[in-house]
């Protein structure tokens, strides 16, 4: 039984025609039970990492495990296992909620009848009941990014990616879902998350990761992280100690 | 798995209900076309059209000829001949000018004193033939008559197809007139009381017949060619929508998300071409619909699928699945609906040209013909006529299908590979 959720080993991605490396020799081991925060600036190769792990991208090179499984040659496994919450409001607006969440939830291999029921229950706690039978392009921005974490999450995954879950959104939204992501946590499921907020950051996530360039460049609890950053009163100072403070626009 | 296979075609199906402007393009806009175009191409079909187009008559002969030529013309039906225009006779320099302008499309000039020389041209062989026999008993004096030249200006942006029509008509009037001038003028010669020698009527003249040999009358006509061509043009339309579906579901994320779910690609593609058989179904059972019953309201003959409907199921749902493959490839290859509905759409009316949907592959040059020969809108447009037109059985239409569905496997098959090679990058 595999004690780690995540297991990378030097780990490469280099797109077609780009001259660095987007993600260059990472490798790093994320422990079951975790909230990790994957934090970087913009093209530190935060989404590259998390579309490999997801099964999106294929590494150039390098290996990684999830929950002891291997890409290489378990990726269906892993799918099984992972749940996914993407930065875009990956849904389909002119589908009510019901409907999305029905679909979704039966690709990742829930049948009918258990889906019915986890699809009540998760728009019952995330306070959308309501607003089940309604199209989604009727729907306010936070109301969608809460349909969009709970089409992540039907199948109850042991891992869950969210890429910059609460952009966008109002406090209250944000609130209802950083709390459903601590509850989530605490029934045991792992959550890989990335954010350019890192108050919210700080407060939710239990360990940290700060990559730059494609590579880490600091890995430890918020706390931890503070304390060994000199002059560092919160997280946001240590990710200006460790990254910069020039822009960083890409293409 | 078969769970997952009927979510997906329950969420085509709504997506599809949900977008009213899909809808119809997809189920309104073939019917209208269908209507339209057999409309439009009866007119060539009828012997007797409604609409008759009007042909400038220069007439400097004032004989028997030029009254034969306008007669002929109008008694066709098809034509309302002028020689006139405000009281006034027309000129050849107006009537040059008027059709180059295009306020005409054709101009008919008969040359002066025609009817009189080809009457003495004709008296004069005809002479000379009785002479030379000995039934005349002096020589003939023979005058020299210059050859006679009706000319036919055409608007420049007047159809071949047209032009080639009028000019093989006149020329056979042309003839018919030599011919009954020779006739009456030997029946001059010979005498006066021995009554009609010559028959005028045609010895020679032909009727269609059906090559199968079976005993039913009916032939083809425009209704029975139409359908199926435009019918066909339809069905291969639906890659368009098809294409902006998958693009769409590439630009909103969810197809991120259903590839990082434990669902194939292929039960995805196999949901949306389960939903796009279905809407070329009712594509097909619409149009066949409006060619039996709507058609003989517009005076159009009814289209004739008794015993064939079956069979044209089958062409329709193979015909169906080649243009869904060949959607599924171009959404998979598109990476924005700009790119993918000008390119689908465009591509179909070249597949409808190639394949034979508006002229025939046998009057194509070479290259186009072994073009052709590999459309797979020729291969369910020539089932669709083994079907209706030759009767044809499952084996007659055996081999386009084959072709047809290889088509879709292939099609598909490359667009997995290419999805694949691209998150590979």
């Amino acid at each position: 039984m595999a004690t780690k959720a995540i297991e990378i080993e030097g780990l490469f991605k280099k797109y077609k025609d780009a001259e660095a490396f987007s993600v260059n020799d990472l490798s790093i081991a994320i422990d079951k039970g975790e909230i990790f925060g994957l934090l970087g600036p913009n093209g530190a190769g935060k989404t590259t990492l998390i579309s490999m792990l997801c099964g999106l991208l294929k590494p150039t090179s390098g290996s990684f495990t999830i929950f002891g499984l291997s890409y290489k040659d378990q990726s269906s496994e892993i799918k099984k296992i992972i749940g996914i919450v993407p930065q875009d409001i990956a849904l389909y607006p002119t589908l009510t909620a019901y409907e999305n969440l029905m679909y979704f939830g039966s690709m990742n291999g829930l049948k009918a009848s258990q889906l019915r029921v986890k699809v009540k229950e998760s728009l019952e706690k995330l306070g959308l009941e309501k607003f089940a039978n309604k199209r989604l392009d009727t729907f306010s921005g936070g109301m969608k990014r809460r349909i969009n974490l709970i089409a992540g999450i039907l199948h109850k995954p042991e891992i869950l990616f969210l890429d910059e879950p609460t952009v966008g959104v109002d406090v209250q939204s944000k609130n209802v879902i950083i709390a459903y992501l601590k509850e989530l946590n605490s029934n045991g499921m792992t959550i890989i998350y990335t954010s350019h907020h890192l108050i919210e950051a700080q407060d939710l996530c239990t360990k940290i990761a700060i990559i730059d360039q494609g590579k880490i460049y600091a890995h430890a609890s918020p706390g931890k992280l503070i304390e060994q950053t000199p002059n560092a009163k919160n997280l946001e100072d240590v990710f200006i100690a460790i990254t910069g403070k020039e822009l960083r626009d890409v293409s | 798995m078969f769970h997952k296979l009927k979510r997906s075609v329950i969420k085509e199906i709504l997506l599809q209900m949900r977008d009213p402007g899909g809808l119809i393009i997809l189920f309104v806009m073939p019917l209208v076309l269908i209507i339209t175009i057999t409309l439009i191409q009866d007119s060539t079909f009828r012997s007797v059209s409604d609409t008759s187009i009007p042909i400038l008559l220069v007439d400097n002969d004032h004989g028997t000829i030029s009254q034969t030529v306008k007669e002929q013309l109008e008694k066709n039906g098809a034509f309302e001949m002028l020689s006139e225009i405000d009281g006034k006779p027309i000129s050849e320099a107006f009537a040059s000018e008027a059709v180059f302008k295009g306020k005409y499309q054709l101009a008919i000039v008969i040359p002066k004193h025609l009817s009189r020389d080809l009457q003495q041209k004709v008296n004069q062989n005809v002479q000379a033939i009785l002479s030379d026999l000995g039934f005349e008993e002096s020589e003939t004096v023979i005058e020299e008559i210059s050859p006679k030249e009706i000319k036919l200006y055409f608007d420049p942006a007047t159809q071949m197809a047209f032009k080639n029509s009028v000019k093989n008509g006149i020329d056979k009037m042309i003839a018919q007139i030599e011919n009954q001038s020779i006739y009456a003028a030997f029946q001059e010669q010979i005498g006066e009381d021995v009554g009609a020698l010559f028959e005028e009527e045609s010895f020679i003249t032909f009727s269609e017949m059906k090559p199968s040999g079976e005993d039913e009358e009916v032939l083809p006509n425009s209704v029975q060619h139409n359908v199926p061509a435009w019918t066909l043009f339809a069905i291969f339309f639906i890659m368009v929508p098809l294409s902006i579906n998958i693009v769409k579901e590439k630009q909103q994320g969810t197809l991120v998300r259903l590839i990082s779910n434990p669902v194939s690609y292929a039960i995805v593609l196999a949901g949306k071409t389960i939903t796009y058989l279905l809407i070329c179904l009712i594509q097909f059972y619409l149009m066949v619909g409006v060619g039996v019953y709507l058609f003989p309201y517009f005076e159009l003959p009814a289209l004739d699928v008794s015993g064939h409907l079956f069979l044209m199921t089958i062409v329709a749902l193979f015909s169906g699945l080649a243009a869904i493959g060949f959607g599924v490839l171009l959404g998979t290859i598109a990476k924005t609906p700009e790119q993918s509905a000008p390119f689908g759409a465009t591509f179909v009316v070249i597949l409808a040209a190639v394949g034979g949907v508006w002229i025939p592959v046998f009057a194509m040059p070479k290259i186009m013909q072994m073009i052709a020969v590999a459309s797979p809108m020729n291969w369910g447009l020539e089932a669709f006529y083994d079907v209706l037109l030759r009767k044809g059985t499952i084996a007659a239409i055996l081999p386009e299908i084959i072709f047809l569905l290889l088509f879709f496997i292939i099609t598909v098959l490359f667009a997995i590979g290419y999805d694949k090679k691209e998150r590979a990058v």
